[in-house]
């Protein structure tokens, strides 16, 4: 009897185990095979100031943000040089693998909060609030050194779980206008919203410039004003809904060439 | 990287130029509206036949409630035939509505697509059950009163 239970326990578990193996190994569904990036949907103005390294105003964050990378903060003693010297070249790549999982903290992290785990752990300095300026220098900073990288993240193993959320909250209608991601950016790019050109909603442009708000912008932000376009509450930048929806977004950017900074109305 | 003052001043003149047309589909600051208590309504075949109110609807208004953004704002996602820039595409232009459709059929379209199509992305603006995670500001409210469903209507009945 007891055997038998425990018998019958370890062949659930093992099933489980198995269906939990199989789900894992299904390769996710792409909606857009060949993704296009934002600036397919950006006017030839707006593109101008991107495309100019002099002139695109985010390079003011990516000095800013250099000079934050060789600062010295909190009571360690350290910058982020300290450990990671030139930026330049142990950047490189970063910003096409992120948000990634972290298996100490077993959840995926953004290129934001992993600046504020060093800042925290190793440096003994404050975390920077998301999207703050501070914040946005040292991740465009480090995005750049990604330029042209194809984006991709790895959503395998652990990372699967917190990709699986992020397509959930994706497909998820929300909001008083009873809308979800896809409804303006898998049905509807390509037409307008008033005068917004509706893109795919790719975030391979990210930290980008926003003419709007005058300033650089993290992707968070931009979320936070997508729901709220659609009458919804937004959950808070740098939240587990918010995080895993980047690391989705990421995937579906994934083969785009890292872009940051763009420049978008 | 070190960029001589000229070329920060140029970029800082992009800054100051940049400003685009802030176009969000919904105002941030809208004053909460809408009724909290809907007027009950029934619906025959794919349409409303009776009016939500007893005051009839005036065009005037209607028109008024379908350029307003923090209303109707049918024309973020609908061309209209009214003089007006930027009108977008996203639904079927509402032009010769009235060929179309009976008004009791545009009143279960205002009121609730989904009752005709659940995968619509026309919004529902006379309801308020079955939504999630609506902004504070508008929880339990719907998107329009009853009596601007009813002037929106008097105004679509005369695009024909
Ligand atoms: C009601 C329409 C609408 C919905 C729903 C919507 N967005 Fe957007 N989104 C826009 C508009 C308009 C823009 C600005 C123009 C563009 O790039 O499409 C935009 C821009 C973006 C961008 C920036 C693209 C770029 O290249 O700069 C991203 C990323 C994005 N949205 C993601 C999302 C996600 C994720 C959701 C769901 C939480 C969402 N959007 C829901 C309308 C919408
Ligand atoms: C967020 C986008 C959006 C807004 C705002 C919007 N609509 Fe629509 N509308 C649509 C879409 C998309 C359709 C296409 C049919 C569907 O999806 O069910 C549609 C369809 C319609 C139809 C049916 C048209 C036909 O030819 O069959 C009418 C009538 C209509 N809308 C009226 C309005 C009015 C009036 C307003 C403002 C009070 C409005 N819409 C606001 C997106 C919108």
């Amino acid at each position: 009897m007891k055997i038998g239970m425990v018998l019958a326990g370890l062949a659930a578990a093992s099933l489980t185990a198995v269906v939990a193996f199989a789900q894992g190994e299904r390769p996710p569904n792409r909606p857009i095979p060949d993704p296009q990036s934002g600036r397919h949907f950006a006017t030839p103005d707006t593109l101008a100031i991107q495309d100019d390294d002099f002139l695109n105003p985010a390079f003011l964050w990516v000095e800013e943000g250099e000079q934050a990378w060789n600062r010295v903060e909190g009571t360690a003693g350290q910058s982020c040089a300290s450990c990671h010297n030139d930026a330049t070249e142990s950047m490189r790549g970063v910003r096409a693998r992120m948000p990634a999982y972290h298996p100490r903290l077993q959840r995926v992290v953004t290129l934001e909060q992993q600046v504020n785990i060093c800042r925290t752990e190793r440096m003994g300095a404050p975390p920077l609030p998301i999207d703050s300026r501070p914040l946005n220098a040292i991740t465009t900073y480090i995005a750049l050194q990604s330029r042209g990288m194809p984006v991709n993240v790895d959503i395998s193993g652990p990372a699967r779980r917190f990709f699986d959320e992020g397509e959930r909250f994706y497909n998820t209608r929300r909001g008083q206008l009873d809308m979800r991601c896809a409804t303006c950016h898998e049905e509807n790019y390509g037409r307008y919203l008033r005068a917004d050109l509706l893109s795919q909603g790719m975030s391979n442009g990210f930290p980008t410039y926003r003419l709007k708000e005058q300033r650089v912008i993290s992707l968070q932000f931009r979320l936070m004003g997508c729901v709220q376009d659609v009458r919804g509450e937004p959950p808070a930048m740098g939240s587990e809904a918010f995080t895993n929806l980047e690391f989705y977004l990421a995937w579906r950017a994934q083969g785009l060439p890292v872009e940051s900074p763009s420049v978008r109305r | 990287m070190r960029f001589p003052f000229e070329q920060r001043a140029l970029r800082q003149a992009v800054l100051a130029f940049g400003l685009a047309l802030p176009l969000g589909l919904v105002p941030g600051e809208a004053p909460a509206r809408g009724d909290t208590q809907p007027v009950p309504f029934r619906v025959v075949e794919d349409a409303i036949p009776e009016p939500l109110t007893n005051q009839p609807g005036d065009a005037e208004r209607g028109r008024a409630v379908a350029l307003d953004r923090s209303r109707g704002n049918c024309i973020t996602c609908h061309e209209m035939p009214v003089q007006a820039d930027f009108q977008g595409n996203l639904g079927p232009p509402l032009d010769g509505l009235a060929q179309r459709y009976t008004v009791g059929e545009l009143r279960l379209r205002v009121v609730d697509s989904k009752r005709i199509n659940p995968e619509s992305n026309m919004p529902s603006f006379y309801r308020i059950e079955g939504l999630y995670n609506v902004r504070r500001d508008w929880v339990g409210r719907t998107m329009l009163t009853a009596q601007e469903v009813e002037d929106l209507l008097a105004y679509l009945m005369t695009l024909r």
